[in-house]
């Protein structure tokens, strides 16, 4: 990275115009809008290029799981596969993500299987995978809470010398939430090693970006805490990539958090129970489909000669078969044992819930005579 | 009041004066000491030592790696004791004043209490939550609320109220030392009351109730600032003949329904007492636990006396607001004894 990322800015605005790596031809861009970032070497944006198709195909398959009723719920991330796949590609394995329910696909990029992440959305039990194993928290649903956990980590590691760092996610409606204020005032007071990565993708379910915030940026906000901001092309992988992998050295190296916005776009609905046309016009919806972050990078890594037909086929294949993995581990109902519902409340037993564990387990025993009784 | 709790301290030592505060700072002290995972932090704790002096003198001692004051705002105080307890640290945070915890609620409702059940179990989140608690230090607004039953009706919290300075030392170390969260509210009333006491001292498990005193007309189900008040209560009944037991709960969730049931068992009659408003508060839950438990046992409805259904009153009017031990006997007069 030729930036210089020891001495970045506390006082000075983010660009107005979202800082590029790569424009939507797939040229790449040189000049004051890459903000003195440079772009990845092709390995690297091949290697993006591969986790992003990946991730698609899964998404579109799991939003068609949950129309065919596989799924209670599932917010799509089509669209904006460059703003969390750039954003958490550049952590470290023995770094913290803090997701939201949105970010599904960037619980995949972390190696997270498919049938784990889906749990909670299929509605077996609300978070499926060992967060200590993944290092990956639990998708959090209230808003901008989740930031808080990673400073609270951050600063956890900091206190033991651990050269960790953790990564959340935020919509831009979040940004309106009392906890991203605080998470983002603690973080930079303390200066843990914290990178917050705004989702910008201009509605909260049906609230336009306008009716969230009167700022120009949602990056312009850093400034009033002390730290630097960025305000990026969130469908250029490139740039999400390269500014957070700067974000990520700096906090590790000890320079403190960053607040970088994706300036990005929900292509899907906000759930499957919700409706689109209500709140947005189809013509906008084709003019982000026409930016897609996928296609941008595609052309670049064509142009450069490194995505072959070979290479193509063999991303599609393995794409095509984490889809039939998912479709396949979705189509096998849980065991459920409803008597775990009292086993993790508490570390220690309680008598109160020992009491209802074993009504309702006197109450499932006699359900089972009763339809045993019935044969 | 002295020491009400029946074991008697581990350590030959011999006894000093102690406040609740100062009990509650040797625990902190003494547990932070015995575990480098321990870390203390919320507003003012630092230089200042807290608005009642619990972490006086901690930060000279252990250093602003161990205690620091946070930025003023109870969510984000919550929200990182979460991160840092997911990372093996056992912080103990500050709440300063019960009405000041609200904007933490999100925090404390969503995350701190579910933590581990979303989990399965792989997540546990050992942090402690210390709220100054309840009225009659002539606070102004804001600053003498009763958030107990908020807690107590969360799944997933412990929450427990010490009464006296050997319980307050020995509850916090547990509640230090506990892997689940525990809500450790404080009331701020009995701050400065004062007990003999040899340190360190193990008093009953936290999640234990216990008879403080023996009776056998009725039994009084006190927390807190309100067991001194039924204590008052059950001395003054003396002279009418009445002999009152006193049960301090100490732990509101759980709650010990065996120590409850075996003194209303023995005495026949209930009432419970707290600061809080009567509708829908803590005492609620008490009354109906201990009548559908014990119904054939009682002589009389479990009564309530608690605070009016008003938000809390300033200064110059709480003494009309908090439950007396007068308006406890009058409350016991209310039953038919005869019958």
């Amino acid at each position: 990275m030729s930036l210089n990322v020891e001495h970045l800015p506390t006082r000075t605005l983010p660009a107005e115009k979202p800082l590029r790596l790569l424009d939507n031809a797939g040229h790449a861009v040189t000049g004051a809008s890459t903000g003195g970032f440079s772009l990845p070497d092709v390995d690297t944006l091949l290697d993006l290029y591969r986790k992003m198709v990946v991730a698609r195909r899964f998404d579109v398959q799991v939003t068609a799981l949950t129309k065919q009723g596989r799924l209670a719920t599932y917010p799509s991330a089509y669209g904006q596969e460059a703003c969390e796949i750039g954003a958490v590609a550049s952590l470290d394995p023995v770094d913290w993500l803090f997701p939201t329910y949105r970010d599904s696909i960037a619980l995949l990029t972390r190696g997270i299987a498919p049938g784990e992440i889906l749990q909670s959305f299929r509605g077996d039990w609300h978070n499926g995978y060992d967060q200590h194993a993944y290092r990956t928290a639990a998708q959090a649903t209230p808003l901008a809470t989740q930031a808080l956990h990673a400073v609270g980590l951050a600063h956890a590691a900091r206190l033991r010398r651990d050269p960790i760092v953790s990564l959340t996610y935020l919509g831009d409606g979040a940004t309106s939430e009392g906890d991203a204020h605080e998470a983002f005032n603690f973080a930079a007071v303390w200066q843990t090693p914290t990178v917050f990565i705004v989702q910008n993708n201009q509605f909260a379910i049906s609230t336009p970006l306008a009716r969230q915030t009167h700022a120009t940026t949602l990056a312009d906000k850093a400034v009033g805490y002390g730290m630097p901001g960025f305000h990026v092309d969130g469908n250029d992988v490139a740039a999400m990539y390269a500014v957070t992998r700067a974000a990520v050295d700096r906090a590790r190296a000890g320079g403190g958090p960053t607040l970088i916005e994706g300036v990005t776009y929900r292509i899907e609905s906000h759930t499957n129970s919700d409706d689109p046309t209500r709140y947005r016009s189809s013509r906008d919806v084709e003019h982000w489909k026409r930016r897609d972050p996928i296609e941008r990078l595609e052309k670049y890594l064509v142009s450069e000669g490194v995505l072959t037909e070979t290479v193509r086929a063999e991303i599609t294949d393995a794409a095509e078969e984490l889809a039939a993995a998912t479709r396949e581990v979705m189509t096998v109902e849980a065991e459920l044992d409803p008597l775990e519902l009292f086993d993790h409340v508490y570390s220690r037993p309680r008598a109160a819930l020992a009491e209802q564990r074993a009504y309702l387990a006197a109450e499932l025993a006699g359900a089972r005579d009763q339809a045993e009784g019935g044969r | 009041m002295n020491a009400t709790t029946t074991e008697a301290p581990r350590t030959e030592a011999s006894p000093t004066q102690l406040t609740m505060a100062g009990a509650l700072n040797a625990a902190l002290r003494d547990a932070m000491a015995a575990d480098d995972r321990v870390v203390v932090y919320g507003e003012d704790v630092g230089p200042l030592g807290g608005v009642f002096r619990v972490t006086d003198g901690l930060q000279a001692e252990f250093g602003d790696e161990r205690i620091w004051d946070s930025p003023l705002a109870e969510s984000g105080i919550i929200g990182t004791a979460v991160g840092m307890a997911m990372y093996g640290m056992r912080p103990v945070v500050e709440m300063q004043f019960d009405a000041f915890s609200y904007p933490a609620f999100e925090q404390m409702v969503s995350h701190v209490a579910k933590m581990r059940n979303r989990t399965k179990g792989r997540v546990t989140l050992p942090m402690v939550v210390r709220i100054p608690c309840a009225g009659a230090i002539g606070g102004v607004e804001h600053h003498s609320d009763s958030s107990e039953t908020y807690w107590a009706s969360t799944p997933g919290l412990t929450v427990v109220m010490p009464s006296n300075p050997a319980d307050a030392y020995s509850m916090l170390r547990e509640a230090i030392a506990s892997d689940d969260p525990v809500v450790f509210m404080e009331p701020k009333s009995r701050y400065w009351a004062k007990a003999p006491l040899a340190l360190p001292v193990t008093t009953t498990p936290m999640d234990r109730a216990v008879v403080v005193r023996e009776g056998t007309d009725v039994t009084l189900l006190a927390y807190g600032p309100t067991v001194r008040t039924a204590l008052e209560a059950a001395e003054a009944a003396v002279d009418e003949g009445l002999s009152i037991e006193v049960v301090d709960l100490r732990s509101l969730s759980p709650f010990d329904d065996e120590t409850v049931g075996a003194s209303v068992r023995k005495t026949s009659r209930a009432a419970v007492i707290h600061e809080a408003a009567q509708f829908g508060g803590y005492g609620a839950e008490v009354a109906a636990r201990v009548t559908e438990r014990n119904f054939h046992h009682l002589a009389a409805p479990v009564l309530r006396i608690a605070g009016f259904d008003i938000p809390y009153p300033s200064p110059k009017l709480e003494e009309h607001h908090l439950p007396t031990a007068d308006r406890v006997l009058a409350a016991l007069d209310t039953w038919e004894w005869d019958a």
